[in-house]
C-alpha cells in the first residue's frame, strides 16, 4: 500500500483542510501498533489521499474502547478494539483488522472518496 | 399467526407485499428509527464495558426482540406480511433470486457501489439513506466482493454442534454456540454475511439495506434450531453478571422483555420449515 514520507504528509495536510482540532498535537510518523494490547501509537499518513491520523486520548476511559481516536480528513472515525487486540470501525464494522491504522485503511478502501460524517449523522 | 417463510420460496404477491411494507415505513420515518436505534447499540457495545446488542450473550435475543418490532411495524402497514428469511447456505450467489429487481435488487455498480436496480436502487427516489456514516445517500452493495464466499451448510453445522450457548468472558472472545455463530471467532456466519453483502451492510448502520432483516431472520431460525439440537443446554448467564443480560434482566431499549422471555419464538411466529 502506498505510504509516503513524513514531509509529504505534512506538506499533503497543509493542502487539505484540516478541520478544528485535527491539526494539533501531530506526533511523529506511525510506529507498529496493537501487539499485546498496549496502546498502539500514534500515526498521521495520507492515505489514497486522506489524510490519517490516530492517537491515544489524553482524557477518558480506558476500559470501554474510547481511549483511542481516528481522524479521516479531520473527522473522527468511530472505531472500537475486539477484546483479542484487533480493531474495527464503524464504516468497516464486521471485518477485524489488527491496528487503527488498519481500521482507517479500510475505511478509506469503503468510502471510495465519499466525505465521512460525524456518526450518527441524520438529514 | 405470523409464519415466516425462505424468501426463495414466497409467490410474486408476498414480496411485492412485503417491498410495500418496507417502502412505506421508509416513507413515514419509522424506518430509519429502526437504524438509528441499532447502530446506537453497534457503537456503545463493548467487549469491556457494558453490551446488550452485540459481541454478548443477548446477542440472540436482542435481534429477536428487535426483529419482532420491525415485523409488528411492517403488519401494522399490511396485516399480511411476515419477515421473510435468507437462508444463505443455499442461496449464496448474486445471481440468486433474492437479488431480482423485482425483491432486494441487485449489487452495487464498481465505481462507487450504488445499487442501480429494484425498489431500493437512488434512481426509485424511494430509499434515501438518512442515518449513515458518510456523504452518500444512495444504498451500497458488493456482492461477493474481496473473495469472500457466504458460510457453507456444513459450517453451520459445525457451530449448531456446539452444546454450550455462551461462556466468560461473555464478549467477542468467547467460546460457544453464540460467538461462533455472531462470527468474531471460529469459522464465522453472521459477521461474514454482512462483509459478503458489503456496502451498507458491513458498516455500523447495516439495517439500512433490508436485506438486513432477512439474514437476521435466519440467524434467529439457526437460534431455535440449535436450541432443538440441545434442550439440555439454556441460555447463559444466568445470574450476577457484570456488563452483561443475564437471563431474568431486561433488555434495553425495550425494558419489557428478558432473554427468559423470548427463549421460545412460537406465541410469536413460526417458520415454514
Amino acid at each position: 500500500m502506498p505510504e509516503i514520507s513524513r514531509r509529504g504528509a505534512l506538506t499533503a495536510a497543509a493542502v487539505l483542510t484540516a478541520a478544528a482540532g485535527a491539526s494539533a498535537a501531530l506526533a511523529p510518523a506511525a510506529r507498529a501498533a496493537g501487539h499485546h494490547h498496549e496502546a498502539p501509537g500514534a500515526f498521521d499518513e495520507v492515505y489514497k489521499g486522506r489524510r490519517l491520523q490516530g492517537r491515544p486520548r489524553t482524557s477518558g476511559g480506558h476500559h470501554h474502547g474510547d481511549d483511542y481516536a481516528v481522524f479521516i480528513d479531520g473527522v473522527e472515525l468511530h472505531v472500537m478494539r475486539n477484546a483479542d487486540g484487533t480493531w474495527i470501525s464503524v464504516v468497516s464494522h464486521y471485518q477485524p483488522v489488527p491496528t487503527p491504522r488498519a481500521a482507517a485503511r479500510a475505511a478509506v478502501d469503503e468510502l471510495q472518496g465519499a466525505a465521512l460524517l460525524p456518526f450518527p449523522a441524520a438529514v | 399467526m405470523t409464519v415466516r417463510k425462505n424468501q426463495a420460496l414466497l409467490t410474486a404477491e408476498e414480496k411485492r407485499r412485503f417491498v410495500a411494507a418496507l417502502l412505506e415505513l421508509k416513507r413515514s420515518g419509522r424506518y430509519d428509527s429502526f437504524v438509528s436505534l441499532h447502530n446506537d447499540f453497534i457503537m456503545s457495545d463493548t467487549d469491556h464495558g457494558e453490551r446488550t446488542g452485540h459481541r454478548s450473550p443477548s446477542f440472540l435475543p436482542w435481534h429477536r426482540r428487535l426483529l419482532l418490532e420491525f415485523e409488528r411495524a411492517l403488519q401494522s402497514v399490511d396485516p399480511s406480511v411476515a419477515l421473510p428469511y435468507w437462508d444463505w447456505t443455499a442461496d449464496n450467489s448474486p445471481r440468486s433470486s433474492l437479488w431480482a429487481p423485482d425483491f432486494m435488487g441487485g449489487t452495487g455498480r464498481s465505481r462507487d457501489g450504488q445499487v442501480m436496480d429494484g425498489p431500493f436502487a437512488a434512481s426509485s427516489g424511494n430509499w434515501p439513506i438518512n442515518v449513515r456514516v458518510d456523504g452518500r445517500s444512495f444504498l451500497r452493495r458488493s456482492l461477493g466482493s474481496g473473495g469472500w464466499q457466504l458460510p457453507t451448510r456444513a459450517e453451520v453445522e459445525s457451530v449448531l454442534s456446539i452444546a454450550t450457548y455462551d461462556m466468560p468472558p461473555w464478549n467477542s472472545a468467547s467460546d460457544g454456540f453464540r460467538n461462533h455463530l455472531e462470527g468474531w471467532r471460529g469459522v464465522n456466519l453472521h459477521n461474514r454475511v454482512h462483509v459478503w453483502v458489503g456496502g451498507h451492510m458491513a458498516t455500523g448502520a447495516s439495517p439500512n439495506d433490508p436485506v438486513f432483516w432477512l439474514h437476521h431472520a435466519y440467524i434467529d431460525k439457526l437460534w431455535a434450531e440449535w436450541q432443538r439440537r440441545h434442550p439440555r443446554s439454556g441460555y447463559l448467564p444466568t445470574g450476577g453478571t457484570p456488563d452483561v443480560v443475564d437471563l431474568d434482566e431486561t433488555l434495553r431499549p425495550w425494558h419489557d422483555m428478558t432473554p427468559a422471555d423470548l427463549l421460545d419464538h412460537t406465541p410469536h411466529y413460526t417458520y415454514d420449515a
